[in-house]
C-alpha cells in the first residue's frame, strides 16, 4: 500500500503517522511539503495533527489555502482515500471534504489524555478490522475538538451511519455533539477524527488499539 | 479604500469563550452585562476604488477565508 503524509508548517504529528503507516503497511509514506504542487499517486493520503500555520485565523483555515491542498481536494474527488487526524480533521472540514466544524473545547482547556472510542461503523474501508460496537482505547490531544454541525447535518450523518467513532463510556473530552469523535464522507473515502490512533500502534505505546485503522486500509487496498 | 470585516458566531453555535468572559464579568461585579458572544474584527485596505466591486471582492474573501460559514456570519463595512 502506497501512502503520503502531507506536511504543513506547524504540523507536529507527521512522524507519528509515518511511523504507524510504515509499521503496519511495510512501506514508508511519501512526505509531501505544503508548497509542493502534487501528491504522488498513492492509495492513501494522510493529513496529520499539529498546529498548521499556528492555528492562525481558525484551526486549519490557512492550510486549506495551501498549494498542496488544491491537489488533495482533486485526489479526494477522484476517490483516493484521505485520513485526517486532529488538525488534519479540522483541515478536512475547513475545505469542505467533511461537513461541520471543530469548535473550542467546551471547557476551554487543552485536553491531552486517553479516551474510549466506540467503533460505531465497522463497515468502512478505515474500520473493517474492528468489530461493530467495539470499544477501543485512544489518545486525544487538542484544544479545538468540539464537533459541531447544524441539526440537519447531524441527523443526516447519523441516518447514513457516517458517525464512525464516538467517545464512549462518558469520556467525551470536548463537548462534541452526540459524542462524535470521527466521521466519514458520503462516498466513504474521506475519514476525519480528533483522536490519535497512530499513537497506539506498538507495544511501547502501551497498546495496539489504533492499529485497526491502518490494518483496515491495508486490507482493503491489497 | 479601507474596510472592516466583523465575523461572529451564528446563533445556536456554542461559544465557550464568550461564556467564560461573561463569567469573569460577573466575578468583577458587572452583573448586568450578559449574553457575551466573542467574534473577530479585521481592518483591511483595498486598492479597488469602486465600492460595489470592493464589496464583491470582500464578500468573496469572507466566504473563502475570513469566515467559516458553517459556524460564522460576517459583516462588511466600507469607508466610502
Amino acid at each position: 500500500m502506497k501512502s503520503a503524509v502531507i506536511v504543513y508548517p506547524g504540523i507536529n504529528r507527521e512522524r507519528d503517522l509515518a511511523r504507524a503507516l510504515e509499521l503496519v503497511t511495510g512501506t514508508a509514506p511519501y512526505m509531501v511539503w505544503h508548497d509542493d504542487a502534487e501528491i504522488p499517486d498513492v492509495d492513501l493520503i494522510a493529513v496529520p495533527g499539529g498546529f498548521s500555520y499556528g492555528d492562525y485565523l481558525r484551526c486549519g483555515a490557512i492550510a486549506g489555502q495551501a498549494r498542496i491542498t488544491a491537489d488533495l481536494k482533486k485526489k479526494a474527488a477522484k476517490g483516493v482515500r484521505v485520513f485526517g487526524v486532529c488538525n488534519g480533521f479540522q483541515i478536512l472540514t475547513e475545505i469542505g471534504l467533511l461537513p461541520g466544524a471543530l469548535l473550542r473545547n467546551a471547557h476551554l482547556k487543552f485536553v491531552c489524555k486517553e479516551v474510549k472510542l466506540e467503533v460505531v461503523n465497522s463497515r468502512t474501508a478505515f474500520t473493517n478490522a474492528y468489530a461493530q460496537g467495539q470499544i477501543i482505547r485512544c489518545p486525544v490531544a487538542h484544544h479545538d475538538g468540539n464537533y459541531f454541525a447544524d441539526e440537519g447535518t447531524i441527523r443526516k450523518l447519523e441516518d447514513e451511519h457516517r458517525v464512525v467513532f464516538r467517545y464512549a463510556q462518558g469520556t467525551n473530552p470536548n463537548g462534541s455533539i452526540n459524542d462524535i469523535a470521527g466521521i466519514i464522507n458520503e462516498k466513504g473515502n474521506v475519514l476525519g477524527m480528533m483522536p490519535h490512533p497512530e499513537n497506539l500502534v506498538e507495544p511501547l505505546h502501551g497498546g495496539l488499539d489504533g492499529r485497526g485503522i491502518f490494518e483496515s486500509l491495508l486490507e482493503t487496498v491489497a | 479604500m479601507k474596510a472592516r470585516i466583523i465575523v461572529t458566531l451564528k446563533n445556536g453555535v456554542l461559544d465557550p469563550q464568550g461564556k467564560a468572559i461573561e463569567h469573569a464579568l460577573g466575578q468583577l461585579g458587572f452583573g448586568g452585562i450578559g449574553d457575551v458572544r466573542q467574534g473577530k474584527y479585521f481592518e483591511v485596505t483595498l486598492s479597488e476604488q469602486d465600492p460595489a466591486k470592493a464589496r464583491a471582492q470582500l464578500e468573496d474573501a469572507c466566504k473563502k477565508l475570513f469566515a467559516n460559514t458553517v459556524i460564522e456570519n460576517y459583516a462588511i463595512e466600507l469607508d466610502v
